[in-house]
């Protein structure tokens, strides 16, 4: 095959003449100013966010070939590594922005001259286009974009071709950050409906494997299960001009392989890492890792309030002041992370994720067990999902030792990752395991709106105050500047510290290993690499 | 009837027979995939997602139909050529066979190829010279070969190849990213590069299926190399062999006419034996090497309950071994007058 025609024979994907000459200059090394190539473990399995059964890693094809309304800016973190700054909203498609008075109307001003990658400006139509599909499809998008209470397409409104209107319900600090989420993204609604069908209105089939967006990378070619290669947007204007004209996404499932690559500098980067090797590599020359705590996410031991002796709260508290939490930081998390555990007894602060009051102390753990009645402990499952043995499985390990100091008997078991969402999840019926949920949306209410409410998804423990109830539900949606916010983010804090359902053990870290060559990294929440922001040092 | 008749007409008998077998091969691994733990529909409308959503994906999936009807429109697409859509990779189940079945199909009969070129001479220096050194050497590589678990072997390998001394290309699947892929016709990377004339790619293609394919032959290695010594070590003690050598025959012709055609017929029952099994056990190579082959692909599939990819991976293999144990019978027929004759 001559190479000059690979794109037209292989994938259906539109490619303009200018990137042609491709791979053939393409060097081995990842040394390259023009080239940067990525590994991950997981694998691509769509281009359409949108679409039911689109896993993790594919969200970085929105966010690298897709642009939404608004994104969040740059912060330095202690360390000197870059992160996006939650507290700082920035134009990406919209240049501007108006809230009304009563905060329920957002009028959007799109950016003068920006255009889809066939050249098609982009329009209000295609945002409202957009923004309907993301609330109409159902699935993780559609729940999404309900936190920031998008959930009609009646609240989505085309004005003229560059004025958009998004009417809400009652006015949240949530709306405009959620905006700036993955899901949100802006399609080129004309490409899109030319390619959609009777049974297929939102053209899911198409779009799976042809994005058609605005973005600052457009998808050159897409080889499922192997690689993606991402090739520069030159037209580009809603964002800063990304460092490499072309990165490649290898999936590499074998951890030790990812390892050697980075080590021997075949690769740019190998993006989240174990703590094992963050810790190990973090020596190595050549290589430089980058590990950022993870917002709003904190790895937990969670008690279920349906299993007997865990109806009373000095149980899960005895539980709590069991664990070997220094071992654990050293054994599971190879102390990547921020320890979650040793802090002052009363609540002082509303930063979140903060240290719990607990510690590991024997004898306090045993009377206050003798106290309930359990001197004599009794028998529990510990479980955690498969999926995450690589900080569970030792974890777990360490706080069956604790628990067994007190008298508690606990048998692990472990939870293959396929069922682990039913089980833990939606039936909500294991007594003790292990959870590492996160938030997307920085503020402790939303956090506490998915784990401390009755019936919500990561109240995996059934857990029901509804003092805690009262309380998110006052502060959802309330701006953080308003006077009751603090005192009520304080309360739900102390209510969790002292019923303690869920017991923090860390905050956990994502780990990025690059090669001395790359630069310009920024760590963002949703986990993803924003390949946008890397460039050749 | 011709003989040539008698023989297809056998060959159909054959392909006829193993209809039931695929059907119930159908039956029993749709019925397995619906027993597996786990729920599909929850798992694909992902973490965040409301028991509407899960409604959704369950009728999108099709798994909201009581079994019998979900039994039947699966056969119904499968008669169509249909195996419906991998939902964890997001492609066709169909065509991420395609592509996967080449990739591992041209690792194994590689490696398979590899082994057969070195154990069969092995096996039979080592049954002529019995207790010498070559015998010792034989019965070294059969035991590192039988006992070292190929993903050791592939990460030692690479190891060694890669990380210290460099001559091996980065582990990271079928061709390095400096090279195009050659047009598509048989999927196997090296023989698509010989009919395109591209021989660069052929090198680079060759390079990096080297490690895998040392690492799986060392696998495979041992039983054939075991079984051509002692088939070889039977016929050499047997009768005719000792008739031939009184009749004056030369060393030369006893041994490989008379001797070694009769040890081979083990040795090809051996062969189609390993073969069905590495297939299944390359899936280590597939991960360590990052080759994108379907071993790998069935894995992920059954982790997450992928119905339509397990029943998809299931039914090829089926087909495949209907053919490969057609395709050793028909050897056998070449290799031994006797077969043909009884059939």
């Amino acid at each position: 095959m001559n190479r000059r025609d690979f794109l037209k024979g292989a994938t259906s994907l539109s490619v303009g003449a200018s990137f042609l000459p491709l791979f053939k200059v393409l060097p081995a090394s990842a040394a390259s100013q023009e080239t940067a190539v990525v590994v991950i473990g997981g694998t691509i399995n769509s281009l359409d966010i949108h679409r039911s059964g689109t896993n993790r890693d594919s969200y970085q094809v929105a966010i690298n070939c897709y642009d939404r309304l608004v994104s969040f800016g740059t912060k330095q973190m202690p360390d000197g590594s870059l992160s996006y700054d939650y507290d700082n909203v920035v134009p990406e498609l919209a240049e501007s922005w108006e809230i009304s008075n009563d905060g329920t109307v957002m009028t959007f001003k799109i950016r003068e001259g920006a255009t889809f990658w066939d050249g098609k400006p982009v329009t209000a139509h295609d945002v409202k286009w957009s923004l309907d599909r993301a609330v109409s499809l159902g699935g993780f998008p559609t729940v999404q974009m309900k936190a920031g209470r998008l959930s009609s397409p009646d609240q989505f409104e085309a004005v003229d071709d560059r004025t958009f209107r998004i009417t809400l319900p009652f006015p949240t600090k949530l709306a405009l950050p959620d905006l700036a989420t993955p899901i949100p993204i802006i399609i080129n609604s004309q490409v899109a409906r030319a390619n959609a069908t009777e049974d297929d209105p939102w053209a899911t089939e198409y779009l799976h494997r042809n994005p058609a967006g605005s973005g600052a990378y457009r998808v050159a070619r897409w080889d499922a299960g192997q690689q993606l290669v991402y090739e520069r947007n030159d037209n580009w204007m809603n964002g800063p001009v990304p460092g490499f004209q072309r990165v490649i996404l290898r999936e590499v499932p074998a951890q030790s392989t990812r390892r050697a690559l980075i080590e021997r500098g075949s690769v740019s980067a190998s993006h989240n890492i174990p703590n094992k090797d963050a810790k190990e590599l973090a020596s190595k020359p050549g290589v430089k890792v980058i590990s950022t705590p993870i917002e709003n996410c904190i790895f937990s031991l969670c008690t279920n309030v349906d299993f007997e002796p865990f109806k009373d709260k000095r149980v899960r508290q005895a539980v709590a002041w069991s664990i070997p939490y220094q071992k654990i930081f050293e054994q599971a998390a190879y102390e990547q992370g921020v320890p979650m555990w040793g802090g002052t007894p009363t609540v002082d602060e509303i930063s979140w994720p903060q240290k719990s009051p607990y510690s590991q102390d024997v004898e306090k753990a045993k009377a206050l067990l003798a106290e309930a009645g359990y001197q004599d402990g009794f028998d529990v499952p510990l479980s955690f999902n498969l999926s995450h043995a690589d900080w569970a499985e030792p974890a777990a390990l360490l706080i069956q030792q604790g628990l067994a100091d007190i008298g508690i008997r606990a048998t692990i078991e472990k939870i293959p990752g396929a069922n682990w969402r039913t089980i833990a999840l939606v039936e909500k019926k294991l007594p003790l395991h292990l959870e590492n949920f996160g938030g997307w949306l920085n503020t402790p209410d939303y956090y506490f709106y998915w784990a401390y409410l009755k019936g919500n998804l990561f109240n995996s423990y059934n857990y029901d105050n509804p003092e805690m109830a009262q309380l998110v539900d006052d502060t959802l949606d309330m701006t953080m500047d308003n006077p009751e916010y603090a005192p009520n983010v304080k309360r739900m804090i102390e209510l969790a510290f002292d019923e303690i359902p869920r017991i923090p053990l860390w905050q956990p870290t994502l780990n990025v290993a690059f090669n001395e060559s790359v630069g310009g990294y920024e760590y963002w929440f949703h986990r993803q690499m924003d390949i946008r922001a890397l460039k050749p040092v | 009837m011709s003989p040539i008749w008698l023989k297809v007409r056998n060959v159909a008998l054959r392909l006829l027979q193993a209809v039931p077998t695929v059907f119930g091969i159908l039956v029993v691994c749709f019925l397995l995939t619906r027993a597996l733990p786990g729920d599909p529909a929850a798992y694909f409308a992902g973490p965040m997602a409301d028991a509407a959503s899960i409604e959704e994906v369950r009728r999108n999936l099709g798994l909201d139909q009581p079994l019998p009807v979900q039994f039947l429109t699966y056969v119904k697409d499968l008669a169509q050529g249909d195996l419906g859509m991998a939902v964890s990779t997001g492609q066709p189940v169909m065509a991420e066979l395609a592509n996967r079945l080449p990739a591992s199909l041209e690792l194994t009969l590689g490696a398979l190829l590899l082994s057969f070129i070195i154990a069969v001479p092995l096996g039979v220096l080592a049954a002529t010279r019995p207790n010498t050194w070559i015998d010792h050497i034989c019965r070294f590589l059969v035991t590192a070969g039988v006992s070292l678990p190929t993903f050791f072997t592939g990460l030692a390998l690479m190891y060694v190849f890669y990380y210290l001394l460099n001559w091996a290309p980065a582990p990271m699947g079928r061709l390095d990213m400096m090279y195009l892929p050659p047009e598509p016709v048989t999927g196997f990377l090296t023989i698509d590069a010989i009919i395109a004339g591209e021989w660069e790619v052929l090198g680079a293609a060759l390079a990096q299926l080297a490690l895998p394919l040392i690492t799986l032959a060392l696998f495979t290695l041992a039983p054939i190399a075991r079984m051509t010594r002692a088939a070889m070590l039977q016929t050499l003690g047997s009768d005719f062999v000792r008739t031939a050598r009184a009749a004056g025959l030369s060393g030369r012709r006893v041994l490989v006419t008379y001797a070694f055609r009769n040890a081979l017929l083990p040795v090809v029952t051996t062969l189609g034996m390993v073969f069905s099994f590495v297939l299944g056990a390359n899936v280590l190579v597939e991960k360590v090497f990052a080759w994108p082959g379907i071993g790998s692909f069935a894995v992920e599939a059954l982790v997450v309950s992928d119905y339509a990819a397990v029943q998809g991976f299931v039914l090829s293999m089926a087909l495949l071994f209907v053919a490969l144990n057609l395709l050793i019978d028909v050897i056998y027929t070449l290799i031994d007058p006797r077969v043909g004759e009884e059939a």
